[in-house]
């Protein structure tokens, strides 16, 4: 098990390499973002990005990057004009990772029980109406995209009945009730496809589950329906549905680009258009790292956590 | 039913030879046999939801194919600049009263002087903006030391009439065209021209509140004030030459006074030839002398009408403004820009889905075929294509091949990238689920080769799963184009017209004052998604029943 885990993130570590260099490679290729002429800062840009390697072959460049970025986290300054210019990159983006986290955090947070408390719903009732209500609604649910929710939570909730507020509240007090209040429609926006998703798992995982023989057992035992059901049945679910929580948890660092951009929340998302569209590239590589190890990671802990959830499974065994 | 169950005692001459003469073979089937495929089709009818979807899904699809067609706007050549964000308006069902596709707008709190003030712009040219008055309240207000009773009211507003006259310069040409125009079809176009100094006391005009800013067009009675307040006077006889009286209240009655320009100086160096307003003798001008020598004409017009004019001068034909869904912030039909965007969207994603699939199928046939070291290296690489995240790739591709491809073009290669490997994973499964079995080693034995193995013997195997898996694939495609365009990452409205996304991103910028350019959009995007989504599903079951309800 260990050796698997082991295994994993040192394949993990090299998929993220190859990937960085590719996306690295592929960025410097593009003509760096010019300057305007009689820009005062022309000649230290001009010493930066000399001492970047601009003009040597591109994996000396990726070796430079490598480098700086190991021994001295310096993952590069942002050299476009603008409010950014000249600041190391990797501040600019912790700064901007906390409300990101937060949101998604709070919208998972809120997802988790509704999901599973719908889904654990229509097991119990399956092929009655209930169940099929609840099915066809995550389906529906599921297939549209978030916007479209943000969008009538906006429009509905916040404009037409002025119950939430229609922006995030600015500042940066992330924890404070005002900041928590403003974000409350973006969290809505993002839940609905997180319940929908656990409800689907929780109601598939429970009905096997349900109809497998030890639960039986349990009920001959003499076990009510609920004990049965919370004791016997659910501790089966969690192998298949604890995974898929943790795989949220860390997706939820990646937030949701869109999200941010309607309710104006100050998150990464907004960071990365930014990055596209002033050519600033130190930012867009920082960026693909961080979305690219977030997918990843995220992968391998939903494996290897079935491994240790469930000790009948043998992860990486040879049969 | 009594049965005979005494075997041993029937007589011996009952018995004899059955088939001395007869052929022996089964007997025929009676009923007809039932192909694979037709055990799919009723499987799938039974599934009444993907049923309802998939007839969804052809409304849409026929939505997509024949309103870009049909449709009298374009979304590239008819983009008003006045008509933005307009809500929905048809002049036949505006007409049955029923409160929809009326170009309904609401206006709050307006007080009595500005309802006052559009009913009269609507007096003009006979389109009232005021459709109804949702409430009124009546509040005390202070006033230069005194209690005022004054009440605002919530109205809803036509905002097509709403947008009323407008001014500009146009060449001779232009000027006696709109006058043809006006002959032939009988809609007036052009009205008087009314100066600011004929509007408004001497007094008024010098005020700071009227002297820099450029005069409200609506505006043709004299007024009293800068707010447009009308100025009237007693109603006279003609016959009589009396002071017209009111007989319920006993007072004069009162009529407002046109401020029409009578200044034949000013006309313009052609004369006005057509129709001509109700109570104009020949006397007002419709046409002001504009430029050096008098080679432009500055006109003041009804914009309702000049619509119409401009397509009769584009078409030939014309018709009231007719925009079911609304017009966007670019003064497109949303209506058909939907239907175009929707359009883009379905064939792009079948041709990115049938890339994908070949590619796919190839590639994991490669795969799951050789097995061994060529899986491990094979899986390798599409392990870390499938690292990078779709909007990285995007962006990428966007910024390297977009000049050279076109953003469409890059576009594609970007979704062909990655998008190859779920189907990839997908064959590989089938591949080894089949390559041990009994027939393929039959195959193999006659001395069939690789390549006849993989692709006669092993891969028609997993058509079917590969086929319906590609109606999930669609919706898939459809969801992220539709995302990234929506978020600004590639703009393909110079090449597709525009698409669902950009319609949306368009919408969200406005969504307090104009909600339905982001409503329709988005009504449709949901539909799409939800019935390809519904559609795929019922497929998958229908072809492989045993994979029911595990999604």
């Amino acid at each position: 098990m260990i050796k698997y885990t082991i295994q994993r993130v040192l394949l993990m570590l090299m998929t993220l390499l190859i990937i960085t260099c590719i996306c690295f490679v592929l960025i410097r290729m593009l003509p760096p973002a010019t300057l305007p002429p009689g820009d005062p800062h022309t000649a230290v840009i001009e010493a930066r990005r000399e001492a970047l390697g601009y003009n040597k072959p591109y994996l000396v460049q990726f070796g430079i990057f490598l480098k700086d970025v190991f021994t001295r986290f310096d993952w590069g300054i942002s050299d476009v004009s603008g409010e950014t210019f000249g600041k190391e990159v990797l501040p600019l983006f912790l700064e901007k990772l906390p409300p990101t986290i937060l949101v998604n955090l709070y919208s998972i947070l809120f997802s988790i029980p509704i999901g599973i408390a719908f889904g654990i719903w229509a097991a119990l009732k399956k092929n009655s109406w209930i169940d099929h209500a609840i099915s066809t609604l995550t389906m529906v649910v599921v297939s549209v995209p978030s916007f479209v929710y943000a969008f009538l939570i906006q429009y509905f909730l916040s404009f037409k009945l002025g119950w939430l507020p229609f922006l995030a509240a600015n500042g940066t007090n992330w924890f404070s009730w005002e900041m928590f209040r403003s974000w409350i429609p973006a969290i809505m926006s993002l839940s609905f496809g997180t319940i929908a998703g656990f409800t689907r798992t929780t109601r598939a995982e429970l009905t096997e589950v349900l109809t497998s023989e030890f639960m039986l057992l349990a009920r001959t035992k003499g076990l009510t329906r609920a004990q049965a059901t919370i004791r016997h049945a659910m501790k089966n679910c969690m192998v298949v549905i604890l995974p898929a929580i943790f795989g949220n948890f860390i997706g939820v660092l990646s937030g949701s680009l869109i999200i941010e951009g309607i309710f104006s929340i100050p998150g990464v998302g907004k960071l990365y258009l930014n990055s596209i569209n002033a050519q600033d590239y130190p930012m867009f590589i920082l960026l693909t790292v961080f979305y690219t190890a977030i997918g990843l990671v995220a992968s391998i802990v939903v494996d290897v956590s079935y491994g240790f959830i469930d000790p009948r499974i043998r992860m990486g065994s040879k049969k | 039913m009594d049965k005979n169950i005494q075997f041993e005692h029937i007589p011996q001459e009952k018995f004899e030879f059955a088939h001395r003469d007869a052929n022996l073979h089964d007997k025929k089937l009676q009923t007809k046999s039932r192909s694979y495929f037709q055990d799919c089709v009723i499987r799938f009818k039974k599934n009444k939801s993907s049923v309802i979807a998939a007839w969804i899904i052809g409304f849409l699809l026929l939505y997509a194919i024949v309103i870009p067609i049909i449709s009298p706007y374009s979304v590239t050549a008819d983009q008003d600049p006045i008509y933005k964000s307009y809500p929905p308006y048809v002049e036949a069902i505006a007409d049955l009263g029923w409160g929809i596709m009326d170009g309904g707008y609401t206006l709050e709190s307006q007080n009595d002087r500005q309802v006052r003030v559009l009913e009269l712009s609507g007096q003009e040219t006979g389109l009232n903006p005021i459709i109804k008055t949702i409430s009124k309240t009546t509040v005390i207000e202070r006033v230069r030391g005194k209690d005022v009773e004054v009440s605002y009211s919530k109205i809803e507003v036509n905002r097509y009439f709403l947008a009323g006259m407008k001014s500009k310069t146009v060449t001779l040409d232009e000027y006696k065209k709109i006058q043809e125009f006006q002959d032939e079809t009988g809609l007036q176009v052009l009205y008087p021209i009314v100066l600011k100094e004929d509007i408004y006391t001497k007094a008024v005009l010098n005020s700071p509140d009227i002297k820099d800013m450029p005069p409200d067009y609506n505006i043709w009675y004299k007024c009293k004030d800068a707010k447009g307040t009308p100025r009237t006077q007693d109603v006279i006889d003609p016959t009589t030459g009396e002071v017209v009286i009111d007989e319920t209240t006993g007072e004069p009655l009162q009529e407002i006074v046109p401020a029409y320009t009578t200044d034949q100086s000013k006309d313009a160096a052609i004369p006005y030839t057509s129709s001509r307003i109700e109570g104009d003798t020949g006397e007002y001008i419709y046409g002001q002398k504009k430029g050096a020598n008098g080679d432009s004409v500055q006109i003041r017009y009804c914009y309702f009408n000049y619509y119409q004019f401009q397509q009769w001068e584009k078409t030939g034909n014309f018709s009231s403004p007719m925009f079911i869904l609304g017009t966007n912030s670019m003064g497109q039909d949303l209506f058909t820009a939907i239907g175009v965007g929707a359009r883009f969207s379905i064939i792009f994603a079948i041709i990115v889905s049938a890339i994908n699939l070949i590619l796919g199928a190839i590639y994991g046939s490669i795969q799951g075929y050789y097995g061994g070291w060529i899986d491990l290296v094979l899986d390798r690489i599409s392990d870390i294509l499938s690292g990078v995240p779709m909007i990285v790739v995007v962006t990428l591709f966007n910024l390297h091949l977009a000049a050279k491809v076109g953003s469409v073009g890059a576009f594609l290669l970007a979704f062909v990238a990655t998008g190859w490997i779920g189907m990839a994973a997908l064959t590989r499964k089938q591949f080894y689920r089949f390559k041990s079995q009994e027939h393929i080693l039959a195959a193999r034995t006659l001395g069939a080769s690789d390549w006849r193995l993989m692709f006669k013997h092993i891969f028609p195997n997993s058509l079917g799963t590969i086929v319906t898996s590609c109606a999930l694939v669609i919706p898939g495609v459809i969801g992220s184009e539709t995302s990234l365009t929506y978020l600004g990452i590639i703009d393909l409205s110079s090449f597709a017209g525009t698409t669902i996304g950009t319609l949306m991103e368009q919408g969200q910028n406005d969504i307090q004052a104009a909600p339905h350019a982001m409503l329709f959009p988005s009504i449709f995007f949901a539909l799409l998604m939800i019935s390809f989504n519904l559609f795929g599903n019922g497929l998958r079951d229908a072809f492989n029943p045993s994979t029911k309800g595990s999604d």
